[in-house]
């Protein structure tokens, strides 16, 4: 008689329970149910969890002390000088980009619009690697401008505009891909009906496009600033890794973990970790957001 | 292109396709047809012989292998933690669900050095692995696939939830009034829906992993003709002032990259007539 006392999440109210837990249909045995649970959190557990654990756990391994004074001093001060002028220049950047492309694409026909789609997100099947060799090609000593450059003493690669450069291009795509499904859905009737209101241009996306569009503008602004200050492999091939000069925070954290000064290199690693868990929070509070946004204009 | 367009009373086409063009060719466009114009220095005996190299070879051998193994295990464990977050109430679920995009968040070098630590020989659980089944994690072949896992993950569980989220369970109730075993549902009515996003999952997990360069090279070890990915081979190109060379590889990586972007167009498409379809 135990099986059929032994209901599947017995610990948990019926109103608790999942539609498809509550469906004769739709339920496995709770062996079943249990195995596939016990299965997938524990993968989560080791592969997602445990690394993010690790990142804290080896940064105060030394005490706090040390943990402060690796953040305070003035290579990584400098770093995150970098890191911040780097998001604060591509971000905006790309979300202007990202508003107009979205624009072009979502209110208007043209032909070439799913290639101008699929080039958009190019970036993204890049390896980053490749998008550092790329600008080193154009603007580096033997590139196509470098005579150029070096004669007007500019420098690009191995320099803080590299390092921008770079940072533009892995970014490219965020705040455009957010945007164009988004309004795609919302149609183009209420700007229309501005228009033909009388609004000027700008009055119309102002006023009309903006507040709809808000939600999935800050989405796709998050997830952009975080891979932005985050970027590694294409920043690392322009950067040159002079310490206090273009270096970012990731940058930072090699040459720490490099020099086996493992502990500063994790306390500076647990700050971009820091960003990574606030982009989370933020991500999770918009997603829902722009989910009802998009079901308002169905 | 303006020719083709239908009328409409809203302005700014010109403006924000101009600009859109003209910034997207600046930044992305022009300075990625370097690499096809670099790559004509060499003539295609030199440009056969960089890509042909043994070590070459090896670096494919592994960064494709490492990321066929890393999508198959990430198809197999995405799905159950998709399923699990969908179908399943339990404790934290909300919070699970934020963490699955973690690897998207974490800057690469972090989840580099933090797998390292973990898989190391005195790591967490390097030094169970290694002590008690005498395997070797980090520094190594499996270091990499550790760290294409993780990078992968979230791509199939981010395609799959949604599909299983807005499908009916109709279909299920279907199957089992006509007598089908809960197995024999989920192998017949609900696999096959899931299949296309599933295998978009899995597209997308190892296109990403192939070009991964920040959260491989820490766990790699780098050691030559055994744990060096491809890409690492165009820093090292790089690293000996051979321009040429790591281009050619670029050259190499970039058309893979095409033709992984070509599959997983197709295979959206495929998804959304087929998720259409059972509407």
């Amino acid at each position: 008689m135990v099986e059929l006392t032994a209901q599947p999440a017995a610990f948990l109210p019926d109103s608790r329970k999942t539609r498809y837990e509550r469906n004769i249909a739709t339920r496995e045995s709770a062996l079943v149910k249990w195995t596939i649970l016990t299965i997938g959190l524990l993968f989560f557990l080791i592969f997602i969890f445990l690394p993010l654990a690790a990142v804290f756990t080896e940064a105060l391994r030394k005490g706090f002390d040390v943990y402060w004074r690796a953040l305070v001093e003035p290579d990584a001060l400098s770093a995150i000088k970098l890191t911040l002028t780097a998001a604060v220049i591509s971000v905006p950047l790309n979300l202007v980009f990202g508003v107009a492309a979205a624009w072009s694409i979502a209110k208007f026909e043209f032909r070439g619009k799913q290639l101008l789609t699929t080039l958009i997100d190019l970036p993204f099947s890049i390896s980053p690697v490749i998008v550092g060799l790329i600008y080193v090609l154009v603007f580096g000593a033997s590139g196509w401008f470098g005579e150029w450059l070096i004669e007007r003493n500019i420098k690009i690669i191995f320099a803080v505009p590299g390092i921008v450069l770079a940072t533009i291009f892995v970014t490219v795509p965020f705040v455009a891909r957010e945007l164009i499904p988004l309004m795609q859905a919302q149609g183009k009737e209420e700007e229309e009906a501005a228009v033909v209101l009388g609004a000027k241009g700008w009055q119309t996306f102002w006023h009309v496009t903006l507040p709809n569009i808000k939600w999935g503008l800050l989405y796709g602004v998050i997830l952009c600033n975080a891979r932005a200050m985050g970027e590694f492999g294409a920043v690392s091939v322009v950067s040159g890794h002079i310490r206090g000069m273009t270096n970012t925070l990731p940058l930072h954290v090699e040459i720490l973990y490099n020099e086996y000064n493992f502990a500063a290199a994790f306390a500076v690693a647990s700050l971009l970790a820091l960003l990574a868990l606030v982009t989370l929070v933020i991500k999770t509070f918009v997603e829902h957001r722009v989910h009802t946004q998009m079901q308002g204009t169905r | 292109m303006a020719t083709t367009r239908n009328f409409s009373v809203l302005p700014g086409f010109g403006l924000s396709l101009g600009y859109t063009l003209v910034y997207l060719s600046i930044i992305v466009l022009i300075p990625l047809s370097a690499v096809f114009i670099k790559t004509t220095e060499l003539s295609f005996a030199e440009f056969w012989q960089v890509i042909s190299a043994p070590r070459m070879v090896a670096s494919y051998k592994l960064s494709f292998g490492a990321s066929l193994a890393a999508g198959a295990i990430n198809a197999v464990f995405g799905l159950m933690l998709a399923w699990v977050l969908v179908r399943y109430s339990f404790p934290g679920k909300r919070l699970v669900d934020a963490l699955i995009d973690l690897p998207f968040a974490l800057p690469t070098a972090v989840a580099g050095i933090s797998l390292t630590a973990i898989y190391a020989r005195n790591g967490w659980l390097g030094q169970y692995i290694e002590g008690v089944f005498g395997i070797k994690v980090a520094f190594g072949p499996l270091g990499v696939l550790v760290a294409l896992v993780f990078i992968g993950l979230p791509f199939v569980v981010r395609t799959v939830q949604p599909i299983l989220e807005d499908m009916e369970t109709e279909l299920e109730e279907a199957a089992a009034s006509l007598g089908a075993q809960r197995w024999q549902s989920f192998r017949y009515v609900v696999l096959p829906i899931l299949l296309p996003a599933l295998l978009t999952g899995f597209a997308l997990a190892f296109a990403r992993a192939v070009g991964e360069y920040g959260s491989v090279i820490f766990i790699a070890g780098n050691i030559p003709f055994v744990s060096e990915i491809t890409p690492l081979m165009i820093i090292t190109k790089l690293e000996q002032y051979d321009y040429a060379g790591a281009t050619a590889i670029a050259l190499v990586m970039l058309v893979v990259s095409f033709i992984l972007l070509l599959i997983i167009n197709g295979l959206q498409v495929w998804a959304g007539r087929r998720t259409g379809r059972n509407r």
